[in-house]
């Protein structure tokens, strides 16, 4: 009888507990990659065709309009991928879970990609729209503070010679930026309204027409699916750098050893 | 509170003595502030708009000076081996650090402020305003600071790191202050929020980093 209530919470505490034997982790993400990366080819191909031939040119903006399918999804997962390093930050320090370390390490330089080619693809729309490449706009410039809290993170983490001291050390910092984050994007909003008019971001409004929203949001999917399948892949590769290195290290610990074993061996 | 009294008195004397960094800070902020009409050319009327953001900037860049010994060099004497070990909270040592840090560096520094104010053009009410702005926000720019210092505690050469870590988590500091300043000169602008919104960074960071920081040097210990 007393049993009875532990048994869900068992079964869902046994999953995270499968997930963070890293070798069950690295067979489970063999089998599933193959799968993710041919799904997010596809819906990106559909998603692509789509935004570029199906979707009809904007009225005012033409046929520039469409980088917005690049660009709305790449800035979504800029922010997507920052809030997916803070939970695995929790999950390292709170639950010193072994994977967790990993994955916040390993999200890292593609949040920075995804939120540079944000930067890099706003600034080529802004050019043909606004008449410049830089607006010192309170979301532009947000998004360039995400943006170097991203290198200053992966910098953090190249300082370091031990991964386990460096993960944790980096989910400190990863969690104040989370806290600054909401503060920075707000005091930012502020500075820009009192500074500058507010007629310079038109980005189309919050209206989107049915027929250009369908294709962004099966980009964003793509764009999700394309991030997921890059993180395993940094995972695994991220598994793998730690166990070359740990047995580099023991090679170095044993050589006297070994070395006397095969002197010993061959008499 | 003796410790933490006790904390605080160690680091502004070690902060204020020959070679401790605070005359440093001052004049590297000196320097700052001399090199902008280099830049921009001496044309006053620019400098006394932009002065207030100028002053911010300096006292911005000088407040990571002395940061990268803030706890490296207890780590590295082995005194914050001796802390942790005697179990009194890691929080007090970080808090104490901060507010000695402040105090034998930030505080010169503000005060400087309103002199070098006077040779980019400021008017009496501008020096006011940005004096009591960097008062009242130059503390949080030290408690950002000190959680970087925590952070890279451990490293050997964390210097440039710690610049790199601190300034964008001190951007809103930077808004704000430059904000309530120009409100206190510019008639239309609103003067008492900003500067209320920098005394709560200054308030909720003097609560937050101290937590953050003794959690980074838990960690950097290890």
């Amino acid at each position: 009888m007393r049993q009875k209530p532990a048994r869900p919470k068992k079964n869902a505490m046994s999953v995270v507990n499968q997930l963070a034997n890293p070798t069950r982790f690295l067979s489970l993400s063999a089998r599933i990659l193959p799968w993710l990366a041919a799904a997010s080819a596809a819906v990106l191909a559909i998603g692509l065709w789509l935004a570029l031939f199906v979707a009809p040119p904007d009225y005012q903006q033409g046929d520039s309009v469409r980088i917005m399918f690049v660009h709305v999804p790449a800035a979504w997962l800029a922010m997507f991928c920052y809030t997916l390093m803070a939970l695995s930050s929790i999950g390292s320090l709170v639950w010193r879970h072994p994977l967790a370390d990993v994955s916040a390490k390993a999200a890292a330089p593609i949040g920075a990609a995804f939120t540079f080619l944000a930067l890099f693809t706003g600034s080529v729309w802004g050019k043909p729209m606004w008449g410049t490449w830089w607006v010192w706009d309170a979301r532009l410039t947000s998004v360039l503070v995400l943006f170097i809290m991203y290198l200053g993170l992966i910098a953090l983490w190249r300082a370091f010679d031990d991964p386990g001291r460096a993960g944790r050390v980096a989910a400190v910092l990863t969690l104040v930026g989370f806290v600054n984050i909401p503060i920075i994007k707000f005091s930012v909003d502020w500075w820009n309204t009192l500074h500058q008019p507010a007629s310079v971001m038109r980005l189309g409004g919050p209206t989107v027409h049915p027929s250009m929203l369908w294709p962004l949001l099966i980009m964003a999917v793509g764009f999700t699916l394309l991030f997921l399948t890059l993180h395993l892949a940094a995972m695994r590769t991220e598994i793998f750098r730690r166990r070359v290195r740990a047995a580099q290290m023991r090679a170095a610990v044993q050589p006297a050893a070994s070395v006397g074993r095969a002197v010993a061996a061959h008499g | 509170m003796s410790l933490l009294a006790a904390i605080i008195a160690q680091t502004v004397r070690l902060g204020i003595r020959a070679g401790g960094g605070a005359l440093v800070g001052l004049i590297f902020f000196l320097a700052v502030v001399a090199v902008v009409p280099f830049g921009v050319g001496p044309d006053l009327n620019l400098l006394s708009r932009i002065g207030p953001a100028i002053l911010w900037i300096g006292v911005l860049l000088a407040s990571l000076l002395g940061l990268e010994r803030l706890f490296s060099a207890d780590r590295e004497d082995g005194s914050l081996d001796l802390y942790i070990a005697s179990g009194e909270p890691i929080v007090l040592l970080v808090l104490g650090r901060a507010v000695g840090h402040w105090l034998a560096t930030g505080l010169p520094i503000v005060v400087a402020a309103p002199v070098l104010g006077l040779m980019l053009n400021l008017s009496p009410v501008a020096l006011g305003a940005v004096t009591l702005t960097l008062f009242a926000g130059s503390p949080a720019l030290t408690f950002i600071g000190a959680v970087g210092a925590a952070l890279t505690a451990g490293l050997q050469r964390g210097g440039m790191l710690i610049a790199v870590l601190v300034l964008p988590l001190s951007v809103p500091v930077l808004i704000f202050g430059v904000m309530a300043t120009n409100g206190a000169v510019y008639d239309p602008d609103p003067f008492t929020a900003p500067f209320l919104i920098l005394c709560a960074f200054s308030l909720g960071s003097a609560v937050l980093a101290p937590l953050a920081g003794a959690l980074a040097l838990r960690v950097a210990m290890e």
